[in-house]
This record gives structure tokens, C-alpha cells and sequence, in this order.
């Protein structure tokens, strides 16, 4: 019996699986949409992936990251939870060992790591406002009436890309409809968002952090050829994407489950799981948490939101 | 007649002493704890850009009026905190509520002739010689309150039966607040100091240190910082902490020339607030052996916004990592808890390189 790891990225957007084994080579994955429902996306992925892996192989741990990490890790019961960045350097390190530069741009938040000698040395995450994020270019995708698949590909059409004011989503869009309005064509405005993402990223979160290669772009947003496109125009280096650029936190943490496992095996199958969560408000005293509790199959696991240790 | 001031941290035990014991005729309300309802009156009655310690003082302020309190009393330093008593005046007699503020240190220097006329509107009779004396024990009680915390800070991610150090500092300031005469008040130092000593802990070699510099109020309110110091101490990490009110109110004159001395590769001039301080001591931690150094500051804090980026600086010279935390009554506690669990993450992967 040959042993692999469930690396799990719950993701605002989407929600990414990735099965390793021992030599970190990857036996399956699977990409799927989040919908605003992380347990039910897992409980599909899960699905999807029990048929897809080798008959002799068994999965001796689980790890998982994202923001909805501490939840489904209390529903897998996974070995190891960790926040994205480190899953994230972790997984690309694994493939990159020489890398110096991670850029990631996801669903709802980027980041930019810095290593050297294979240790991360700083990092940042953008702080205030989710523009120039994946979540805002596919909203803005369906106001062009196009996919965000094809975006990259309209972009790398345009010779001339718009300027757009892209320092907040709110004003990149009305500025936005304005270029639409007097007439530019999709082509160039397409452009110009991909390029003004790129600049927002680098004035944002790049904000002092010298960007040194081999340099790796990674995330969902990777995927979009027109961004990667004004990356190397605007930083004069190459970049690098991974064609499992978007799975790498899910890969990383993979990593990390192997790297914690406890001898446990671990099963996929949680089609049965009565996994509840029921949120009410405290009102002992003039805090009011908002609490949460956790169930799993009707017993209480965990809750949270307490900040006087009470529950 | 009921005196109230806006709290911060435990200060207000030894704030309480001094101004029951000048005043033994005048009620004195204890602010009650903040809580998410006093930001939520903060942040409604104040200008949205202000820094955020004006919402919460200004929050406070305002549930202590609920309480029937009619003299406040607020402080000043040198940045905008320095406008604060008159805004924080305007604010809450537009709301219409009817009392005095009292500012007591206004441009970040304290007069004693003044101090004394804006006493004399509490208790124009109050005597000035017990003033002095407490005024005496009390500064002694917030230094010996600021030494037990930095031993507490230094140890408590190492002890061995959570929750030890906590009750005992609890244990401690009630027994400050019962205090008589000044030399009580040094044998209960000496002895909680003891208790302190004899905590059990476990603090191996290698631990993680590091070092938190910032705005004064966001690093001295554990609220609005999130209870930044407690999820440290949660990943067994050794805390340096400069700012305390001792600090503030004694050794800042003197200290500011050492540090524009021992900096001064990086400022020339005073820049305000604890700005510059801030910078000498980002070059003290990186010259020493911290592994890492947090910088905090509520949102809109103008000096700090500019010792950002010399911080920065300093750090990638002595490639030492850095963190920024920008604070504000909006801020998602789960976004702070990522990147500071991914902060931790780097340490120890730095550490066991």
C-alpha cells in the first residue's frame, strides 16, 4: 500500500484539492467554484477526487488552508491547518527551490513573498481594498458581457490599453463605463484593466519590497495571459507560471500534511457527514460576539467568536 | 459631582487612586471596559478620518456621561492627540450633553500652574499637599505596574499553567487599589514581584523574540490592538515593549536625545508624537537579537505614516522582517490573525534554517 496527502485551498472564489504522495508528485487535483458555500464545495471536491485516485494508494494526512481553513479542517478532521502565505511558499518551493519572488493574485486578496535560500524573508498582503483581485476583474468581465477565461485573450489583442483609474474598484468601474461610453474599443479597455491591476498590485502590496528573480506568478488570476503580459512589460524580467500555478497552496499544504503526519489514515468519504454551523449573537455583556457553533454529526465540536473565553 | 476619564488598558487603577484620594468628597466613575457598543458610539459621533484612539476616548467619554458624569478628563500629547479634549468638547456639547473637560497636558508638557487652576474647578479647596503625595504614590504604582508588566510580557508565552500570570496581575491591582501609605505600597510590590519570580515557566533557548513599536494608544489598549500581545503569547514568543506611561510621562524628555543621537543616520529632526523614538528603537531591535519587530498604529496616525518607511529601511538594511499593522474600528480580525500566523511561520522557518 503506497501512502498520499489531500492538500485542501479553500479559496473565496474557487476551492482547489490536490492529492501528493511521497515524492510530491502530483497524482490528481481538482478546481472547483466555492459558491459562498465552502462545505458543500469540499464535499463535491472530495467527491470528485475519491474516484480519481490510484486503487493502491491511501491518504495518510489532510491539510488545509484559505480563509475557510479552520472549518473544513475541523470537518476533515485534517492533521495540519495553515494560513495561505506559508502554504503558498511552501508548494512553490517544492518545485522552485532557487525561487526569490512569489507574486500571488487571488480571489479576494494578493500577496507578494520574498525568499532567499529557500526561507521566506518578508511578505506583504493587501491591506485595505480588494481592487485589481480576481473577485474584481470577474465582476467586471460580466459587465463586458465576456468570460474571464477569455480574458487574457482579448487582451494580448489590444495594441493601445486605456488608462484606468484602478486605485479603488468602485472608481475603476465608473471610470470604466466612462472609457466604454466614449467609445473605446472592448479590446483596449480589456487591456487596460489587466495593466492597471498590474500597476495597483505593484504600488499596493509591491510597495518597497524589491522584486529580485527568478520571479513566480501564481494564483487564479495567473491564468489571465494579459496580466502576465504587463508584468513582464512593467518589471523588464521574465516570469515565471507554473501550469499548476493555481494549485500551489493546495500543493503546499500537501506538503506540510506529510511533513505532520501522525500515522493516521484518513477516509474521503463525507457524503454522509452532518456538518452544521449555527451562528447567534451573545448579549451578556455590551460586546455582543457574534458566535459560532460547529457541529458534526450533531455533536458539538468547537465554536467561536468569543471574546471572553466563555463558550 | 462625578469625575470620569476615558481608559486605557489598566491605567485606570492608578488613575482611580490618585483622583478618590485628591477628592475624597467627588464621585470618580470608572470608565466602563470597551467593548464593540463603545467604538460603535465612537465611531458614530467622530469625523470619519480622525485616528482611532478619538473614537474610542471619545466612546468612553460618552458612556461615562450616560453614567451622570459631569467633569471629564482628558490629556494631550504632541500630534493630533493634542486637539483632542476641545474636538471631543465640541462633539459631545453638540450632542447635548452638559459637562467640563479637563485637559490636563496640553502640547505634550505638563505646568503646574496650570494643572493647579484646572484643579481648582473640581474642589476649589483641595489640598495641595496630600495632591503631592499621592500624586508621588501614584507615579510609583504606574512604575512598578510598568516593570511587573514587562517581566509579564517577557514570560508569560512560557508558562506552564495557563492563565497563572494573568490572575495574579488581577490579584495585584486590586490590592494597589487599597493602598494607604507609600511604603504599603512598595512591600506589595516587592512582594507580587516575588510571586512573579516564582512562576514556573519554560523558556527554552532558541525561543522567538520580538519587538512592538508604534502609536502610544494602540500599543497600550489591548482592544484596539486586537489583543495583539495575548495571540503572541499564544505561539510562546518572548514581547519587548518600549511604550508605557512611565515612559511617557518621565523618561521620554531624556530618552528622546539619546535616541536622535544613536539614530541619527536616519532623522535629524523630531517628527512627532513617538515617531522618531519609534525609529531608534527599530534600530536597537535589529541591532540586538530579535527575530522580528511589529509595528502597530491605528489608521490615519500621521507621524507613524511617516517612520514607515524609514522602518523599512532599517530593516532591509539589517534584512531583519517587519510587520504593519494599521488599525481601525473596521478592521477584520481574521485578516490580522493570517498575517500574523504567517509572520510566525517565517520566524521559526528563519530560526531553524
Amino acid at each position: 500500500m503506497k501512502e498520499c496527502y489531500l492538500g485542501v485551498d479553500i479559496g473565496s472564489i474557487s476551492t482547489k484539492g490536490v492529492i501528493i504522495d511521497n515524492d510530491n508528485n502530483i497524482l490528481t487535483s481538482s478546481y472547483i467554484w466555492t459558491e459562498g458555500n465552502p462545505v458543500q464545495a469540499v464535499k463535491k471536491l472530495l467527491n470528485i477526487l475519491k474516484d480519481k485516485i490510484p486503487k493502491d494508494y491511501k491518504v495518510k494526512g489532510i491539510g488545509t488552508t484559505g480563509s475557510a481553513r479552520k472549518l473544513i479542517g475541523l470537518m476533515l478532521n485534517a492533521n495540519i491547518v495553515k494560513n495561505e502565505i506559508t502554504a503558498h511558499a511552501i508548494g512553490t518551493l517544492t518545485f522552485y527551490p532557487n525561487v526569490r519572488t512569489i507574486l500571488e493574485i487571488g480571489g479576494q486578496d494578493s500577496k507578494i513573498i520574498l525568499i532567499k535560500n529557500g526561507i521566506i524573508t518578508n511578505y506583504a498582503m493587501n491591506t485595505l481594498c480588494a481592487a485589481g483581485t480576481g473577485s474584481f476583474l470577474s465582476s467586471q468581465a460580466k459587465r463586458l458581457g465576456i468570460n474571464v477565461e477569455e480574458f487574457g485573450d482579448y487582451a494580448l489583442k489590444s495594441k493601445n490599453p486605456v488608462k484606468i483609474a484602478a486605485r479603488c474598484t468602485v472608481f475603476a468601474e465608473s471610470d470604466l463605463v466612462h472609457k466604454a461610453g466614449v467609445g473605446y474599443p472592448k479590446e483596449d479597455i480589456i487591456a487596460g484593466l489587466c495593466k492597471s491591476v498590474v500597476l495597483n498590485y505593484l504600488n499596493n502590496v509591491g510597495k518597497g519590497k524589491k522584486i529580485i528573480p527568478p520571479i513566480i506568478f501564481q494564483g487564479g488570476v495567473s491564468k489571465n495571459k494579459g496580466v502576465v503580459k504587463y508584468f513582464k512589460e512593467i518589471l523588464k524580467e521574465d516570469i515565471i507560471v507554473d501550469e499548476n500555478s493555481h494549485l500551489m497552496g493546495a500543493i503546499g499544504i500537501a506538503v506540510l500534511a506529510k511533513k505532520n503526519k501522525n500515522g493516521n489514515e484518513y477516509s474521503l468519504e463525507m457524503q454522509n457527514l452532518k456538518f452544521i454551523t449555527k451562528g447567534f449573537e451573545c448579549h451578556r455583556c455590551s460586546n455582543n460576539c457574534e458566535l459560532l457553533k460547529i457541529y458534526r454529526n450533531d455533536e458539538l465540536v468547537d465554536s467561536w467568536g468569543s471574546k471572553c473565553g466563555k463558550y | 459631582m462625578k469625575i470620569a476619564f476615558p481608559q486605557m488598558g489598566d491605567y485606570y487603577v492608578p488613575a482611580n487612586y490618585l483622583l478618590s484620594h485628591i477628592f475624597p468628597n467627588v464621585k470618580v466613575i470608572k470608565a466602563p471596559k470597551i467593548t464593540n457598543k463603545t467604538v460603535e458610539i465612537g465611531t458614530k459621533y467622530s469625523p470619519e478620518f480622525v485616528c482611532t484612539p478619538f473614537k474610542y476616548t471619545l466612546g468612553t467619554m460618552i458612556e461615562c456621561l450616560e453614567e451622570k458624569a459631569d467633569i471629564l478628563i482628558q490629556m494631550g500629547g504632541g500630534c493630533r492627540y493634542g486637539y483632542y479634549a476641545e474636538v471631543q468638547e465640541k462633539i459631545i456639547k453638540d450632542i447635548g450633553y452638559e459637562c467640563t473637560i479637563i485637559n490636563l497636558v496640553t502640547e505634550g508638557v505638563t505646568r503646574f500652574k496650570r494643572i493647579n487652576k484646572l484643579l481648582k474647578i473640581i474642589n476649589p479647596k483641595y489640598s495641595k499637599i496630600k495632591a503631592l503625595y499621592y500624586s508621588f504614590i501614584t507615579f510609583k504604582m504606574v512604575k512598578y505596574m510598568d516593570e511587573i508588566d514587562n517581566y509579564i510580557r517577557e514570560n508569560i508565552g512560557f508558562e506552564i499553567k495557563k492563565g497563572t500570570f494573568e490572575s495574579l496581575k488581577k490579584e495585584m491591582l486590586i490590592e494597589f487599589s487599597h493602598i494607604k501609605r507609600y511604603k504599603e505600597l512598595k512591600q506589595t510590590y516587592k512582594k507580587y514581584l516575588n510571586k512573579f519570580h516564582k512562576i514556573k515557566i519554560h523558556k527554552p533557548d532558541n525561543r522567538i523574540k520580538i519587538g512592538i513599536i508604534g502609536e502610544l494608544y494602540t500599543i497600550m489598549e489591548p482592544f484596539s490592538n486586537y489583543f495583539l500581545e495575548k495571540q503572541l503569547a499564544k505561539h510562546h514568543i518572548e514581547i519587548k515593549r518600549f511604550t508605557n506611561v512611565h515612559y511617557l510621562l518621565f523618561e521620554k524628555a531624556k530618552k528622546t536625545k539619546k535616541y536622535k543621537k544613536y539614530a541619527k543616520e536616519y532623522f535629524k529632526y523630531n517628527m512627532g508624537a513617538d515617531a522618531s523614538d519609534n525609529i531608534a528603537r527599530c534600530k536597537y531591535l535589529c541591532e540586538n537579537d530579535y527575530d522580528g519587530i511589529i509595528h502597530i498604529k491605528s489608521s490615519f496616525c500621521t507621524p507613524e505614516i511617516g517612520a514607515m518607511p524609514i522602518i523599512n529601511k532599517i530593516a532591509s538594511t539589517y534584512q531583519k522582517p517587519v510587520l504593519f499593522f494599521s488599525f481601525d474600528t473596521t478592521t477584520s480580525e481574521t485578516g490580522i490573525k493570517t498575517r500574523l500566523e504567517a509572520f510566525y511561520d517565517m520566524l521559526e522557518m528563519r530560526k531553524n534554517k
